[in-house]
């Protein structure tokens, strides 16, 4: 078990390492100018020149890169080019809002998207079954900024229930997390749906009604179980998802997560801020993805981690 | 058709008179079971026997009131349990029947228990399903029933999950659940098909002692006819859902009546049927032996195979344990020759017949026709397999269902550019005439065709490269009596039209001994007893090979029932620790090529 997670975690590292020189190629390949917006319009051709100079930013490709990741390898993410503030203390303000939004989501996602497809899976080809689905289809299709505004109009401005935005109570929690949960709650009850009936047609579930097993029995004790295994391999997916859904809802809902801060680093091409943030996201996607697999075994028995 | 009312002075335990059920089918609704009456008496033993598509298994769902909807309903019919008609109580009282008044067990031991749950944990569910009854009374009346069923060590067996046990512990386990709640009527839906043979005799006896420590009635639900002889008080012969025939067993072995019903019985292989016969059923006469044609060089050589896998584990994945799934085999297939190997599932039978065309790795030396397979692969290996072809087990899985069948047929002479255009039509329409189709039918998908109309198919391909040797993997087990009675009278024809040899992998022993020509018995790997069909099955010597014969369901109801019920054994596990060096002992030789092992 151990073993197994520091070989995983292992490969994290080779990963990231990847992640990071593609990221940076494609940085360095971007026309956009980062000494210029530091120095602003109006500076003059020097001054701009001194700031490149200053940030290493005239070295060849290959230099800067090594530069970056033997920073990286001292824990050091480098500072900020316009906030002159280090990244990781940027990064470290900004998380634990985003971490919070995200388990907002991902508890959305599992309350909404579970119920619908059981529903859906136990009354199978019913009228309940095509609506929920179809929902469920809006959910997977609906761009992430149209229902952020729309929840926004409705239950902010028309009802009044929820704040329009910004950060502090549960109340502000709810709003953001529906909208990032949104997408996810479409797949997951369809996922479900497709699980749950692939496993209540198994042999197994057969067994358990015939020894006089009452529904809610075989449901919940036998067919759960079994059927949840891929939905929770998805929910290690998800948190790739939710790192690109962060970066629209944080912006729509004010929420000052590091979804808002990769917003204002690309506009300004503040490297250091994009790098980081982008490993930071990488980084969540491997761990979601570990955690998941770690689970798995957990529920079934037969999946051995090796 | 009048019944005969058999024991008018019994009443009947269970009552069931025009029972029909339909199934929804794209055409419209179908008739599965129709008008399907008869009694079940207390503490006797009701088979309901007939191949697929009979409706037995659709019966005994009804029972249970667990057709599969929405696609399945009972359309007509009563069956009085207890003053109740169970086919139409409400699932809330159905459920006090199910478990309690009638147990199930099902075909498929390996799926039909849950996969993530302990065995003690579902053994637990079944008896608390209709209430609790506390943790200590549930857990020793657990251990108890693991006990009936003769399972040993029932405390490590109950913490114990599905996948960590054999096939026949499954199916006992599956008892036990049916057991829990003492029901007075065990429904048993081909408990045994997809056992090995000497746990279904094992199986069988643990029903019937069963039956008689707790008057259980039984309603079991077979296609085995020797299953029947052996287990039935009462036989009621379904064809195409309908009753064929409904006697005593003794009756219906003695004088069937109908003409399904003696078809039925002549179809079935039986043991020593084949007595003082030198040849397989249908060789045209011609004696392939081994002594007759010494100067011929065999059309296979195998020598010293070993097929072993490494069981990888720890941080950097090295080989920990060692898998010995063939251990050093000899055996030559001589020209025109069937050689079977027959042992029970997980002998190294089909491994060895994959090693034959080189689809796994193996050390030892193989000869096809003189020439050595070994390091062949890809195109180096082609030549080869135009001498060689398989027939696999499984007709629904191994076709490609997004092809015609005519392509199918077609495609190994394409690969091997043998011919093209309409050279190429002709031949398949050959082949597929040959193995009894007809060529209209090149434009189908497999999934139009029975399983017997599939299993021609794979015939006809690998026929199509005319192959000198088949290796022909359990090939007619999946198939029903009658159908497989017809399979294996084309794969002999065949052999006597194009002197073909096969290499015929099979666990039945009725089979074996209709198809051979010599016969080598499988166990943990190595051969334990080689000789001509005549030698082993007249006078076979090992221990494993008299085990094997003795527990062939016989379908004579007159033999006496064995009873002895041996408790559930572990076999023994071919993985072994990577030192293990396995020793060779010589064989024996009693004569005339007949080889006994004492392994």
């Amino acid at each position: 078990m151990m073993a197994y997670i520091a070989r995983r975690l292992l490969q994290t590292v080779v990963i990231l390492l990847g992640i990071s020189f593609v990221t940076f190629i494609l940085l360095y390949l971007i026309p956009a100018d980062p000494a210029r917006q530091i120095a602003g319009r109006s500076a003059t051709a020097q001054t701009v020149e001194n700031i490149r100079e200053q940030l290493g930013l005239n070295l060849p490709f290959y230099e800067q890169y090594m530069r970056y990741v033997g920073g990286l390898v001292q824990g050091d993410f480098g500072r900020s080019y316009l906030q002159k503030t280090e990244v990781s203390t940027l990064i470290a303000s900004r998380l634990p809002a985003s971490l919070l939004l995200m388990a907002g989501a991902i508890t959305c996602e599992l309350i909404f998207g579970l119920t619908m497809g059981i529903v859906a899976a136990l009354r199978r080809g019913s009228r309940t079954d095509d609506t929920l689905m179809i929902a469920s289809f809006v959910g997977v299709s609906a761009p992430q900024f149209v229902v952020g505004i729309l929840l926004l109009y409705v239950f902010a401005v028309k009802l009044g229930w929820f704040p329009i935005g910004g950060y502090g109570t549960f109340a502000h929690l709810v709003l953001p997390s529906l909208t990032l949960g949104f997408l996810g709650a479409g797949w997951y009850s369809r996922m479900m749906r497709s699980s749950l009936i692939e496993v209540m047609r198994q042999d197994f579930i057969r067994t358990a009604r015939a020894t006089g097993n009452g529904r809610a029995k075989v449901l919940f004790r036998h067919a759960m179980p079994n059927a949840i295994l891929p939905v929770i391999a998805m929910i290690g997916i998800d948190i790739g998802l939710f790192m690109s859904g962060i970066v629209v809802v944080e912006s729509v809902f004010g929420w000052p997560g590091i979804g808002q801060l990769a917003w204002q680093a690309i506009q300004r091409v503040d490297i250091p801020i994009i790098m980081g943030v982008t490993l930071v996201s990488a980084f969540a996607i491997v761990l979601g993805n570990l955690l998941a697999d770690l689970i798995t075994p957990l529920i079934d028995p037969r999946i051995k981690l090796r | 058709m009048t019944l005969p009312r058999l024991c008018p002075m019994t009443l009947p335990l269970l009552s069931v008179n025009d029972l029909s059920v339909q199934v929804a089918t794209p055409t419209g609704p179908k008739v599965v079971v129709e008008r399907l009456s008869f009694d079940l008496l207390p503490g006797k033993t009701l088979c309901l026997a007939g191949e697929s598509g009979s409706g037995k298994s659709m019966t005994a769902l009804s029972l249970m009131q667990l057709l599969p909807k929405p696609t399945a309903r009972i359309a007509d019919g009563s069956a009085i349990l207890d003053g109740d008609d169970i086919l139409a109580l409400p699932e809330a009282r159905m459920r006090q029947v199910r478990g309690r008044k009638i147990g199930m067990i099902f075909q498929e031991p390996m799926t039909s228990l849950n996969p993530v749950m302990t065995v003690g944990a579902q053994l637990v569910g079944a008896i608390t399903a209709h209430g609790s009854r506390g943790r200590r009374a549930s857990h020793a009346r657990a251990v108890e029933l693991l006990d009936q069923v003769q399972i040993p060590e029932p405390e490590r067996r109950l913490g114990q999950y599905p996948h960590e046990l054999s096939g026949g512990l499954r199916q006992r386990i599956v008892i036990a659940m049916a057991l829990a709640q003492n029901p007075r009527i065990l429904i048993a839906d081909e408990p045994t098909t997809a056992l090995d043979v000497t746990v279904q005799a094992q199986i069988l006896a643990l029903i019937r002692k069963l039956q008689a420590d707790h008057g259980i009635s039984v309603i079991m639900i077979t296609h085995d006819m020797g299953v029947v002889a052996e287990m039935a008080d009462e036989v009621l012969v379904m064809k195409h859902g309908r009753t064929v025939e409904h006697a005593t067993t003794k009756d219906l072995f003695a004088r069937p009546e109908d003409a399904y019903t003696k078809e039925l019985l002549s179809a079935v292989p039986r043991l020593g049927e084949m007595a003082g016969s030198e040849i397989p059923k249908r060789a045209a006469g011609r004696a392939v032996a081994g002594s007759s044609s010494d100067a011929e060089q065999p059309m296979l050589e195998v020598k010293n195979l070993t097929v072993r896998f490494d069981i990888k584990g720890g941080i950097l994945q090295r080989p920990v344990k060692r898998l010995h799934a063939v251990e050093g085999i000899s055996f030559d297939v001589l020209k025109g020759e069937t050689l079977s190997l027959v042992g029970e599932s997980g002998c190294g039978k089909s491994t060895t017949g994959k090693a034959l065309l080189n689809l796994l790795p193996w050390a030892g030396e193989i000869r096809v026709n003189g020439r050595s397979t070994r390091g062949l692969r890809g195109s180096t290996m082609r030549p080869i397999l135009r001498d060689v072809q398989m027939i696999f087990q499984d007709p629904y899985a191994s076709l490609d269902p997004r092809m015609r069948v005519g392509d199918l047929v077609a495609e190994p002479l394409a690969i091997h550019g043998l011919a093209t255009g309409s050279a190429l039509r002709d031949r398949v329409e050959y082949l597929l005439k040959r193995v009894g189709l007809s060529p209209e039918q090149m434009k189908r998908y497999p999934h139009e065709f029975s399983g017997g109309q599939r299993q021609r198919i794979c015939i006809a391909r690998a026929l199509s490269l005319s192959p000198k040797l088949i290796v022909a993997d359990e090939s007619v087990a999946a198939l029903d009596v009658s159908i497989q009675a017809q399979v294996l009278d084309l794969l002999q024809d065949i052999q006597d039209e194009t002197g073909i040899s096969y290499l015929f992998i099979s666990h039945d022993m009725a089979v074996v001994e209709q198809i051979s020509h010599r016969v080598a018995v499988m166990y943990m790997g190595r051969f334990v007893e080689m000789g001509t069909r005549r030698q082993i099955f007249e006078n076979p010597q090992h221990p494993y090979t008299k085990k094997l014969m003795a527990a062939v369901p016989v379908a004579d109801p007159t033999r006496p029932r064995r009873d002895f019920v041996p408790k559930a054994e572990d076999l023994p596990s071919p993985v072994r620790p990577l030192d293990y060096t396995p020793s060779f002992p010589p064989a024996s030789d009693l004569g005339g090529g007949h080889l006994v092992w004492n392994v």
